[in-house]
């Protein structure tokens, strides 16, 4: 059963962005949105969460937060990158600090466009990183179950 | 009810405990859907289903294990077993100071397993539970001596069937159990080691370190706390098995109306304030009751 479906936990960085994206994020768990009744808590501590929720430009002070973080989530786990900084860098892009894009450095699963992103669009990109969620966990336990002997 | 009294009467031990080890699990994982659900409703919020808590832990098993120390999970094994085995002994009707010792001794281990890892976080928050663990114990022992002086008997089975109503011999008593089981059941203001409300400060607590299948054995663990808990808020109305139900429910809604309605105490008013109700409510309720015996 797809279990990783009904209750995907999330990490939200702020990878240098305008807190724009960020506000939003937050207000996808306030009353008008309530991500709580898809089972998605946003818990604040990377060792209990599924998805990594990175929003911004990603500069080099930042990088090496957003990598630390990453590695420190248990498998099976999902990178959202929110926003168009983190999709492009957006008008931030030439800055000569800004790395451009949260893909530049880790493996990005769904990107949620807008400046700022929409909560409805947050919300949807989550429920669509549960589905990724899902089959990289099937991959791993195959993988798993195929280097065992 | 009577039937399901008279059913339990003619089990024997083992099999009292068998059915506390396999249902307690599904009562306490409902009443935290039930928390989450009016919580959230409370907050003019649609909430999760029902059935969420069961879905965290069966998702928490599925994920990756990952250890710092390789002691910390043989601390939370220690506590799971120790938690079960308090309340197994509870509900197999042995006796009633067994259960508390054992029950501490369980949360020892979770303070050591706090600090068995090397984040700060996790160590503020062994800490803090050391604290919060000096405030409430003092009442859980005074609760089980009033029930002593009141039937002559630690036995969890005799204090059950005792005829006459003991929260009229013990109402200080009660009143003051329930101020620190608002600490037992990690509930707002008294959330200090380790909050429910995921992203509040020092980010969980002693579980900062624990991930995928220990996090879901504390979540467990903590769901056969909450229903031993609930059964020690029974012994109080023992004498009609309706009433003890129901007021054992009505405990917990209130506990989750006081976790809604205020914000988190400093450790040092959580200290001095369950004292001081150990004192007013639970030790003058003895002494008076010392007079009248």
């Amino acid at each position: 059963m797809g279990w990783f479906k009904r209750s995907p936990w999330v990490l939200h960085y702020n990878a240098t962005s305008c807190n724009g994206c960020d506000t939003e994020v937050i207000v996808s768990l306030t009353p008008l949105y309530d991500l709580e009744r898809f089972g998605i808590i946003n818990t604040g501590n990377p060792k209990h969460a599924d998805i990594l929720l990175a929003t911004g430009s990603v500069n080099d002070k930042s990088v090496q937060v957003l990598k630390t973080l990453y590695g420190q989530m248990p498998n099976p786990k999902v990178i959202v990158a929110v926003g168009l900084c983190a999709i492009s860098g957006c008008v931030f892009q030439d800055c000569y600090n800004v790395l451009g894009g949260v893909d530049k450095v880790l493996p990005v699963d769904v990107y949620v466009p807008g400046c700022a992103a929409r909560p409805e669009s947050i919300i949807d990109g989550v429920i669509k990183a549960c589905d990724i969620l899902e089959e990289k966990y099937a991959h791993r336990k195959n993988t798993y179950a195929r280097t065992q002997p | 009810m009577n039937t399901i009294c008279e059913v339990y009467r003619s089990l024997s031990i083992l099999e009292r405990m068998l059915v506390f080890l396999v249902l307690a699990p599904f009562v306490g994982g409902l009443l935290a859907g039930i928390d989450r659900k009016l919580s959230a409703r409370l907050q003019g919020r649609y909430g999760p289903p029902l059935r969420q808590p069961f879905f965290d832990v069966l998702k928490l098993f599925q994920k990756e294990r990952i250890v710092v120390n390789k002691f910390q999970n043989f601390n939370i094994v220690l506590l799971f077993v120790f938690t079960i085995f308090s309340g197994a002994l509870f509900f197999a009707g042995a006796d009633l100071l067994l259960t508390i010792f054992s029950l501490a001794l369980a949360g020892t281990f979770f303070i050591l397993a706090g600090f068995s890892v090397g984040s700060p976080y996790s160590h503020l928050g062994a800490e803090r539970e050391v604290i919060q663990m000096v405030s409430y114990e003092p009442m859980v022992i005074l609760m089980a001596v009033g029930m002593y002086q009141v039937t002559g008997s630690f036995k969890v089975a005799d204090l059950a069937q005792f005829q006459e109503p003991l929260i009229l011999y013990l109402p200080g008593i009660f009143v003051g159990f329930l101020y620190i089981l608002t600490i037992k059941f990690r509930k707002s203001p008294f959330d200090l080691s380790m909050s429910h409300h995921a992203h509040q400060e020092i980010v969980r607590g002693i579980t900062t370190e624990f991930s995928g299948p220990a996090l879901a054995i504390i979540e467990v663990t903590h769901w056969y706390e909450n229903v031993l808990l609930l059964g020690m808020v029974y012994l109080f109305f023992g004498f009609n098995p309706w009433i003890a139900l129901g007021m054992s429910v009505l405990t917990f809604l209130f506990e989750i109306f006081i976790d809604m309605n205020y914000a988190r105490f400093k450790w040092q008013l959580t200290f001095a304030s369950s004292w001081l109700f150990t004192a007013v409510a639970g030790i003058s309720n003895i002494i008076v009751l010392n007079f009248m015996t």
